[in-house]
């Protein structure tokens, strides 16, 4: 299921900026890799361009490969909504639909690709929040909005909905960062259980949290403000984080800037 | 390698149309309608296009389903429909701007706006609406003296002071008031003549109108007012500035650009409102300057009067659409102004 | 608020400050200035209440001088002689004629006026969506009048074709048969009435359409859904209430509306159970037709007729702000 994603000169654009500039790196499947860098540094951007998002925002358009196992996401007669389907997306706040159950969230993306029969969709939800660690907590209200879940339970119920398709990569935009401690240790938990299945790639603020849950980190930045934002450097977690090879990345690392 | 045998489908690759099926789509659907209606020797081009379109639809459907599959196809026709709505509803408004200055260019000139009727016949060409532009601007200037201020100050009470249950009633009846139709607020007005046995006069439709004006003012206003950040009124009432003053110096002055748009887009509804100046002014052929006393004329109601009166041609049918014009000129051009003042004046956000 | 309370006059803070005091010191007013602009303030809007109570007294009082001559009944009559004795006069065909003329109208103008929010918020080039829209807004202030002037021109005319097609082909249904007259009925008069509300119909589910937060949209997206699916998952479910009371908006108008459906309409004193035949008949209609000949008493006939309108349009009003105030509880439990 897991695929490697090979990225090669990508270069991103909101109207006339331009938002990232020249990325190349390779995302191993199965596997966690965090993206890490200042406010502003383009990494949520870059994320958006992995699953075609980017160019939703008005204005926003893509140069350069993105190989999903040697098929270019960017190629000619690529569906960008097939490759939505391939590959999930989690986002920065808990987006339930508001006026939808439990079940019907989990279910969402499936009922959109064809017709599934009662019991094939209880299993799959079932399966779903149980992947998400949430099977447990709302087993007993399925029908209930899930609007009425608190913000961490909302998080993992967005999990499950992104799950349920069974995509091959699961890109998670700062997940964590509307949560409280304890709602985002749950998360990195199942971060760790969920990579068994899927390539993951999460962005985030939090530098002790790209050390908890990821094997390899990039470091995105950019030269100032209004310049393009670049990878750094992408390498193992535990090098990064201990002996990187560039300068910036360990200024930011041991707090100097950013 | 190259003899390995299961090389997986592409899953992104779905096929698509190719960007100029719609066209060929509709060309071919045209095609067919027209010679459907030749061969059936249908007389109405509207059944054609009807034909047309249904053509179109189905295909696109069909099509679609078979190459791209249901999603795809439904998604397809979501934005046919979307499309086809959108016109739809540009043929009527297109062609009610062009018809009325089609016809209104007919007899408007300057001495259409400088004369009035007198003792004009309806079947006679001349005269003018400069008796109706008089009465117009009278009943509808102190319609807006009347109803800018009462409604302005509500909207202070309503946003400034306004807690409990006061402001509460006042917010629910203005909502209330919104809804009435204008020919209600003109018998309400009529009810207080005739209790006191008065005649027609232009001051009496000033009054129905500025009941007309009044909440929307003070709706325009309240939004304005809440956009008025919180800081700026406790900087100045932290300087010691009395609240009076703050509201007058402060808070005001902020928002005067939205209000002023606000008044003016309340003074364009009003200026075409017909029915309560038909129950309350009576129109009136001669020049009456006084709208205190005595029956005025009115440019929305010399519309109706004129129309009415010449059976569908003639003299009076193309003074009814030069009055149109004139109207629908003034009220665009305030509606312009109006909203030109409101994006000079607006606060830069984004979005 | 309690900011003004540095006032200097302002007395010490007593134990047990009177009902007066605490409601003046809320709202600062102690200076003679704050006194007199609060005043100023708070008067207008009790007027404006006043107002309102006027309007139903009067409204009522002038009707009940009516209806209490009428010989016939009021609510079910037939027929509106007042200049006659004894007066005899009823609303029956005039709330039928409005209701009809109004739903027709809804049924019309909602969809197409959703299609075209959606349209501008989510299908049409961003270069194109803000000049249409600024259009359409236009279009909303375009005097009644005026539409009614087109609908006598352009609308009547052509609805001939319309209708003979609907005569071949539906006219077994009843509602759709024609006898042939001039096509000055309640289906002309209510498709008028769409042409007119569309565009305040437009504009608040444009507006409505465009507070749909982003993140919903994006969530549908992220699962692989078409422009079409979004629309159905995020967009139409969080807009319903507002277009719900945008079609109340639009209602509100349509049941009021006067000189449209008097230029358009000819009026009898029937109900007619096609749409197509000509005749029937509105409150604002009737009231703008027969106001001209009517007597004192005619007039409070007609104020009689207005009353009732008023009580309808109120109820309608009273509905959209229910369901907007349910939205709004909607809304904050989500937040």
């Amino acid at each position: 299921m897991a695929k490697r994603i090979d990225v090669s000169g990508l270069t991103a654009y909101y109207g006339t900026h331009k938002a990232i500039e020249d990325i190349s790196m390779t995302v191993e499947p199965r596997s966690v890799t965090a993206f890490i860098g200042p406010s502003g540094c383009g990494k949520s951007t870059f994320l958006r361009t992995l699953n075609r998002m980017h160019e939703v925002t008005p204005g926003g358009r893509v140069e350069g490969k993105v190989l999903l196992d040697d098929e270019d996401l960017y190629g000619a007669g690529i569906d960008p909504v097939s490759v939505r389907r391939e590959v999930g997306m989690v986002f920065q706040r808990p987006n339930p639909f508001p006026t939808m159950s439990i079940f019907d969230n989990v279910a969402a993306g499936l009922r959109l690709n064809g017709n599934y029969k009662k019991s094939e969709l209880q299993d799959v939800v079932e399966k779903s929040l149980k992947g998400a660690n949430l099977w447990n907590e709302v087993k007993d209200r399925l029908n209930k909005p899930g609007s009425g879940l608190s913000g961490g339970q909302q998080q993992r119920l967005c999990i499950a909905r992104a799950i349920a398709v069974e995509p091959n990569v699961l890109l998670m935009d700062e997940p964590c960062s509307a949560l409280d401690p304890i709602s985002t240790l749950a998360i990195e938990d199942l971060i760790g259980e969920l990579k068994e299945r899927f390539t993951i790639v999460i962005v985030t603020h939090n530098m002790q949290q790209a050390a908890r849950v990821s094997d390899r980190t990039a470091f995105f930045n950019l030269a100032a403000v209004g310049q393009p934002g670049k990878l750094i450097e992408i390498d193992d977690t535990e090098r990064i984080f201990s002996n990187p090879s560039v300068q910036a990345t360990e200024d930011y690392i041991s707090g100097r800037f950013g | 390698m190259s003899t390995v045998i299961d090389k997986r489908p592409s899953t992104l690759r779905g096929a698509r149309l190719p960007k100029w099926s719609p066209y060929a789509i509709a060309a071919g659907s045209a095609a067919v309608a027209i010679g459907v209606g030749t061969a059936a020797d249908l007389a109405s081009r509207v059944q054609w296009g009807l034909i047309a379109g249904l053509l179109f639809i189905i295909s696109t459907y069909v099509i679609a389903a078979r190459v791209e599959g249901r999603r795809q196809a439904k998604d397809r026709i979501a934005t046919c429909l979307v499309w086809v709505a959108f016109l739809l509803a540009v043929v009527p408004l297109v062609s009610l701007i062009w018809v009325t200055v089609e016809r209104g260019v007919k007899v408007l000139d300057v001495y259409f706006l400088t004369h009035s009727m007198g003792v004009v016949a309806d079947t006679e060409v001349g005269g003018g609406i400069y008796a109706a532009i008089i009465g117009s601007l009278e009943q509808v200037g102190l319609a807006t003296l009347i109803g800018a201020p009462i409604g302005v100050l509500t909207a202070i009470y309503l946003v400034e002071y306004g807690r409990g249950n006061l402001s509460r009633a006042i917010t629910f009846f203005v909502d209330v008031m919104t809804g009435i139709p204008s020919i209600v607020a003109g018998l309400f007005i009529l009810s207080l003549m005739l209790m006191w046995d008065m005649q027609p006069f232009g001051f009496a439709g000033s009054l129905a109108l500025a009941i007309l004006m009044m909440p929307v003012i003070v709706r325009s206003t309240e939004e304005m007012l809440k956009l008025v950040p919180n800081e700026l009124r406790e900087a100045s009432l932290a300087l010691g500035v009395p609240k009076w003053r703050t509201i007058l110096k402060v808070v005001l002055p902020t928002s005067i650009g939205g209000i002023t748009t606000g008044i003016m887009l309340a003074v364009a509804r009003i200026a075409g409102e017909t029915a309560p100046v038909l129950l309350l002014v009576f129109g009136n052929p001669f020049i009456n300057n006084n709208p205190f006393e005595g029956a005025q004329a009115s440019l929305p109601l010399y519309i109706y009067q004129q129309y009415a009166n010449s059976a569908g041609s003639g003299a009076a049918y193309d003074r009814a659409w030069a009055a149109s014009l004139t109207l629908i000129a003034f009220v665009m051009i305030l509606n312009l102004v109006a909203r030109g003042i409101a994006r000079w004046k607006a606060p830069k956000t984004g979005r | 608020m309690d900011i003004s309370t540095q006032d200097t006059k302002t007395p010490p803070p007593s134990p047990q400050p009177s009902a007066a005091e605490q409601k003046r010191a809320a709202h600062g007013a102690t200076r003679p200035g704050d006194r007199i602009f609060l005043g100023l303030s708070r008067g207008s809007g009790i007027l404006l209440l006043a107002l309102m109570a006027a309007i139903a007294v009067f409204l009522t009082y002038r009707a009940s001088l009516a209806i209490s001559k009428d010989d016939a009944n009021f609510l079910t009559a037939f027929e509106w002689n007042t200049g006659v004795v004894p007066p005899r006069f009823g609303i029956a065909v005039l709330a039928f004629g409005t209701i009809v003329s109004s739903i027709v109208a809804m049924v019309i103008a909602v969809p197409i006026a959703v299609a075209i929010a959606l349209f501008l918020t989510h299908y049409a080039p961003r270069k194109l969506s803000g000049p249409i829209a600024y259009v359409i807004d236009l279009l909303a202030a375009v005097p009644s009048i005026v539409y009614g002037l087109w609908g006598a021109l352009i609308l009547v005319p052509n609805m001939t074709g319309l209708f003979g097609w609907l005569d071949t082909y539906f006219g077994w249904t009843g509602i759709f048969s024609w006898e042939g007259g001039a096509p000055r009925s309640m289906l002309t008069v209510g498709i008028l009435l769409a042409i007119m509300i569309l565009p305040i119909i437009t504009n608040v589910s444009r507006e409505v359409f465009r507070q749909v937060p982003q993140m919903h949209e994006e969530a549908a997206l992220a699962l692989g859904a078409t422009r079409w699916e979004v629309i159905r998952m995020s967009v139409l479910p969080f807009g319903r209430s507002g277009v719900i009371s945008a079609s109340m908006l639009g209602l509100g108008r349509a049941l009021g509306e006067t000189m449209a459906v008097a230029t358009v309409l000819s009026p009898d004193f029937l109900i007619h159970g096609s749409l197509l035949n000509p005749g029937g008949g509105t409150f604002a209609q009737n009231i703008a037709s027969k106001f001209g000949e009517a007597t004192e008493f005619g007039r409070d006939a007609l104020i009689a007729s207005g009353l009732v309108l008023f009580v309808i349009t109120l109820l309608v009003n009273g509905a959209a702000r229910a369901i907007i105030a349910r939205r709004k509880e909607y809304s904050g439990a989500n937040a």
